[in-house]
């Protein structure tokens, strides 16, 4: 067998990536309606918004008038409508995550708090989107659109009212305040409802002129807890509350309002039907809201990465002039024109970034399409459920164990190849929208909470070293492409919509889901196909590190703790948590990896990339993969270790020493991998049986019998690592050579 | 109310003007480093000509606008992402390169070409539109060399304003030394006009307007003929940036009176 390596000179970066990388990469090539709310977005994003940045407009906690400018900004763009069905008067059929995940993406690489205003009317139209009556939907979704030539209409403005002053709804949604009473009923007319609701923190309020509320009944004549609409003229209190003192996200509103009013049952959301004299609400508010964060989520954790990717422009201008203009450098000279480029650490560190940044992106828009793909299927669902008259939570999960089942037998049958499969079956069960909608939920489960728990925490963490690049700079308001506000703001993104606990929490089960799992096996399976093919994207140590965390997940489902506690059980985060943190790390590089085989294999169709540039953008991404692959590698081995020895309780020298030390059975195995193992341990052991107490530092050693398995592919990986600082090397050359713009295309 | 326009643009894709442009030697003759790979923009000129023009077909009912463009297909595509959301058009296009290289002779036989071939065009209505300059290439003759091609006499090349007198007439506003401005009046069209910066603000993107384009910009896009055009016979001994060194400073909160101050200042230098 021969050993193929590559050469170290190969063609890289040569100008950043533009927007002929970028639609191949994340799937909008052809897809010319969104390539033209790109660059609308794009436009108001380096237009206004940044001006707004420029000007100060964030050193105020108030709604000013200023930053009002941008709500008609959204509207002449076409950013308002973009998230408006086409039949109220918006302009993108079919599914619209991608492209509403793309405008936020825009947005916020100059600032996510104007991509949080320009959202939150989805939000607030969520619910109604969601499970509305088709009357609400035609009434609140016309008012939201822009007026078009001619009218004099006032567009409105929505805000979703969920959380409430303490001790009420934060991450757990489920301890609601706010209430709901009958307060007129008369025979024969729609009843009227009386709704006291307390919100904190709820975004828009400024300018909100309808708000979807969450609120329980407090009325033995209405049943369960559920979401209404709320308008401003309805009677009684509409009072927006005091603006909060945020630090962050200066250009988007948020207020504590009150409200008390009445308003007609009609405004449930989702419809009612009266049982036995008691109004019994169609969806109550915890299916509503599951089902809006469930899209509005990825968008979210799209932000946070947009803005690590925005941070490599003005990071290698900053890096590159840092010396110019002292006293006798002359252009020409390493120092002139590379300045701090010229230190190996600070190159590093921002290959760190891009390649974060790259991930986030990937996972972020990978979720956002499956969303898309998802959506006619939940349609379907909808559609033959109501057909079929199964209702309620319970009974539709009782009508998916069938489709389940089979969408267990269809992945296996995905895996195989065609000419060794049953077809026959295959094309039945391909043929059933069921096993669609249940393997794509499965996904769609884990992936959302995933990109909003790690493009968000992570990307903070990101933003920091992006900030310290920069040097004091950084934390100034001048700082070009205002690193130091994205950083912060980034705290927001980690925490609004729900804070990284619930992701984390939510992951913690759906992660377990069989019809996942059966998915992330094949992944392993693909990524070792991968490997083989393009080994420089470290796939084959993806795989690796995939598999080490499939065993130790397998491992703690079983294991017990020295206590004999089980350890995977839903109240102890300390091993649900770190283990979805993990998984988060593998999904983000299996997604990064994709892409940038979808740029090898498009690109050479693109006239503007085949004609130079691809090469270069190829390999350049390719060892960003192998960087990340290397991180997210370290990241998994680390918490699984942690998870798979921590909770054996360490030996002590009272107990049985020999039972306690490492064998030397499993001392020979780990030599091969580990040369002089043996060795060390041999030395250490005798120096157990010369001395009545051995030495502090020899032990007691623990036994790794029960875990040998999970050695044994820890220390594969380890060695999987192989060429992954090569890759950063030439990343960081690449950082060196790229051409970048003479100035940011936006004010700082 | 004057009788309806038919209003050919003329105009192609230069550079982001913010990236480093930087001359080199290629196969074809002298081009700018990593060109394919650059974004590109309208040209800044041809923009203003295009606005224009979508604001008086607007004004006059019945209007019509082309937008005729010399580029290379993939890039133009990507520029029409942009272009095409700002106000309505109708595309042709020419597959060819857009460098500032290419000889402006060639460039305004294509056109001149195209131009004619544009089905229903009605030639004693056209107002030749365009800039009076371009970013890649200042030499400002290709529109005067299309409409002379065409035999379009009247021209008018350094336009700031164009009004429509109730009788039809074309009442326009020619920039000329020192800030005066030139006014002419034209009986009816044909005629050339090349824009300097017109007064319009660029129209807002909406996507809106942007897909009902792209149902008859697609289909030209696709069909688009190769052109060519550019340096054959040509030998550049050298290709160079200007002397005058860019440099580029981003400056905040300097009043409009130090920035004038500054220009001239430079100038007199
Ligand atoms: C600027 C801004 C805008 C916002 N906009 C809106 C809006 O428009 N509409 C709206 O409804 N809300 C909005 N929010 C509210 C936001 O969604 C909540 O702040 C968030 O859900 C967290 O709730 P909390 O602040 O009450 O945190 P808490 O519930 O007090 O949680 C604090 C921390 O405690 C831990 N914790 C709490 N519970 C658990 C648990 N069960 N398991 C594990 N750990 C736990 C976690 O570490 C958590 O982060 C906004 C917030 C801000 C700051």
């Amino acid at each position: 067998m021969t050993i193929m390596t590559k050469p170290e000179t190969q063609a890289s970066l040569q100008t950043l990536p533009g927007d002929d990388v970028r639609q191949i990469m994340w799937r909008y090539a052809d897809r010319f309606d969104i390539q033209m709310v790109v660059q609308s977005s794009r436009s108001v994003a380096r237009g206004i918004v940044a001006q707004l940045v420029a000007e100060g407009a964030r050193n105020t906690h108030d709604w000013t008038e200023a930053k009002n400018r941008m709500f008609p900004a959204f509207d002449q763009s076409g950013i308002t409508a973009a998230g408006l069905d086409p039949e109220y008067g918006g302009f993108l059929t079919g599914p619209r995550n991608l492209a509403l995940s793309l405008v936020a993406f825009e947005l916020a690489w100059v600032d996510a708090g104007a991509a949080t205003t320009s959202l939150v009317n989805n939000l607030a139209l969520g619910p109604i989107v969601e499970r509305g009556t088709t009357e609400q939907k035609a009434r609140y979704m016309s008012a939201c659109i822009p007026p078009q030539p001619g009218e004099t209409r006032q567009p409105w403005r929505g805000a979703f009212a969920l959380t409430e002053p303490i001790p009420y709804v934060g991450v757990d949604t489920g301890v609601l305040g706010g209430k709901v009473r009958v307060a007129k009923w008369t025979e024969g007319a729609e009843p009227m409802l009386q709704v006291e609701k307390r919100g904190r923190f709820i975004t828009n309020m400024a300018v909100a002129n309808f708000v979807t509320a969450a609120v329980e009944s407090d009325d033995p004549r209405l049943k369960g807890t559920c979401m209404v609409i709320l308008e401003e003229s309805d009677p009684g209190i509409f009072d927006r509350g005091a603006p909060t003192h945020k630090l962050v996200h200066q250009l988007s509103s948020t207020h504590d309002p009150i409200f008390n009013l009445t308003v007609p049952a009609s405004r449930i959301i989702g419809g009612y039907t009266v049982q036995n004299g008691v109004i019994v609400p169609n969806y109550s508010h915890g299916d509503i809201i599951e089902a809006v964060f469930a899209r509005t989520r990825v968008t979210v954790g799209l932000m946070t990465s947009a803005k690590l990717l925005s941070a490599v422009e003005p990071v290698v201008r900053y890096q590159r002039g840092r010396f110019r203009g002292g006293a006798g450098l002359a252009p020409g000279s390493p120092r002139y024109d590379l300045g701090l480029q010229q230190k190996e650490d600070a190159l590093h560190r921002l290959v760190d970034i891009w390649a974060s940044g790259e991930a986030g992106s990937s996972l972020g828009f990978e979720t956002a399409r499956l969303f898309d793909a998802w959506e006619p299927y939940v349609r379907r669902k909808e559609a033959l459920f109501a057909e079929q008259g199964i209702t309620g939570a319970r009974a539709q999960m009782r009508a998916l164990r069938q489709p389940r089942a089979e969408a267990l037998e269809y992945l296996a049958l995905l895996g195989q190849p065609p000419a060794q499969r049953n077809e026959v079956r295959f094309a039945e069960l391909d043929a059933n929208p069921l096993v669609h909608y249940v393997v794509q939920e499965s996904l769609a489960n884990v992936l959302c909470p995933a990109c909003k728990l790690w493009n968000t925490g992570h990307g903070t963490n990101m933003l920091r070293e992006a900030v310290s690049l920069m040097g004091g700079y950084g934390i100034t308001e001048d700082c070009p492409g205002f690193l130091g506000q994205k950083w912060m703001d980034a705290q927001l993104e980690a925490t609004y919509e729900g804070p990284e606990s619930v992701q984390r929490r939510q992951l913690s089960v759906t992660m377990t889901d069989d019809l996942f799992l059966a998915q992330y096996r094949q992944w392993i399976t693909d990524m070792r196909h991968i490997g083989a093919l393009r080994p420089a994207t470290g796939a084959c140590a993806l795989a690796t590190a995939m598999e080490l965390w499939l065993w130790t997940f397998m491992h703690l489902r079983d294991a017990k703790d020295a206590d004999g506690k089980a350890l995977y059980q839903s109240q102890r985060h300390g091993v649900t948590f770190p283990l979805a943190d993990a998984l988060c790390w593998l999904l983000a590089t299996r997604c990064q990896i994709l892409d940038v085989l979808e740029l090898a294999a498009k690109g050479p169709a693109s006239p503007n990339l085949a004609g130079g540039g691809l090469e270069g953008f190829v390999n350049f991404f390719t060892d960003l993969c192998h960087v990340h692959t290397a991180r997210a590698a370290g990241e998994v081995g680390r918490i699984c270790a942690e998870l798979v020895y921590g909770y054996d309780r360490h030996p002590a020298w009272e107990c049985d020493l020999r039972g306690n030390c490492t064998t030397a059975i499993l001392a020979d195995a780990l030599d091969q991998a580990m040369p002089g193992y043996s060795m060390i341990a041999e030395a250490l052991s005798r120096e157990f049986t010369d001395q009545p107490l051995p030495p502090d530092k020899a032990g007691p050693c623990v036994c790794m019998r029960a875990t040998e398995a999970f050695s044994r592919r820890r220390t594969k990986l380890d060695g999987c690592l192989t060429g992954a600082r090569l890759a950063k090397d030439r990343a960081a050359q690449a950082l060196t050579q790229v051409m970048i713009p003479e100035a940011l295309d936006y004010p700082a | 109310m004057a009788d309806p326009f038919h209003i050919v643009v003329c105009g192609s894709l230069v550079p982001d003007p913010l990236q480093t442009l930087e001359p080199v030697a290629g196969a074809q003759g002298p081009g700018l480093k990593n060109e394919t790979m650059l974004p590109a923009v309208l040209d800044p000129w041809a923009g203003h000509a295009l606005f224009e023009a979508a604001n008086l077909a607007k004004q006059v009912a019945g209007s019509q606008v082309w937008l005729v463009t010399l580029g290379p297909k993939a890039k133009l595509q990507q520029l029409m992402m942009t272009i095409a959301q700002k106000v309505p058009f109708q595309l042709v296009v020419l597959d060819g390169t857009a460098s500032g290289f290419a000889d402006a002779h060639e460039v305004a036989t294509a056109l001149a070409t195209a131009i004619q071939g544009i089905p229903g065009l009605d030639r004693n209505r056209l107002l030749l539109f365009g800039g009076c300059a371009s970013a890649s290439r200042d030499s400002g003759v290709t529109l005067q060399l299309v409409g002379e091609q065409l035999g379009i006499r009247d021209q008018f090349l350094g336009v700031d304003e164009l009004g429509i007198e109730p009788d039809g007439a074309l009442h326009i506003l020619e920039r000329v030394e020192g800030g005066q401005y030139q006014v002419s009046r034209c009986v009816a069209p044909p005629a050339v006009l090349a824009w300097a910066t017109g007064s319009l603000p660029e129209p807002h993107n909406n996507p809106q307007v942007g897909m009902m384009n792209m149902r008859t910009i697609m289909p030209q896009l696709q069909k688009a003929k190769p052109v060519t055009v550019g340096c054959a016979g040509i030998q550049y001994d050298t290709v160079k940036l200007p002397s005058q060194r860019r440099d580029t400073r981003v400056v905040r909160d300097v009043p409009a009176a130090d920035i004038a101050r500054e220009i001239v200042d430079w100038l007199k230098a």
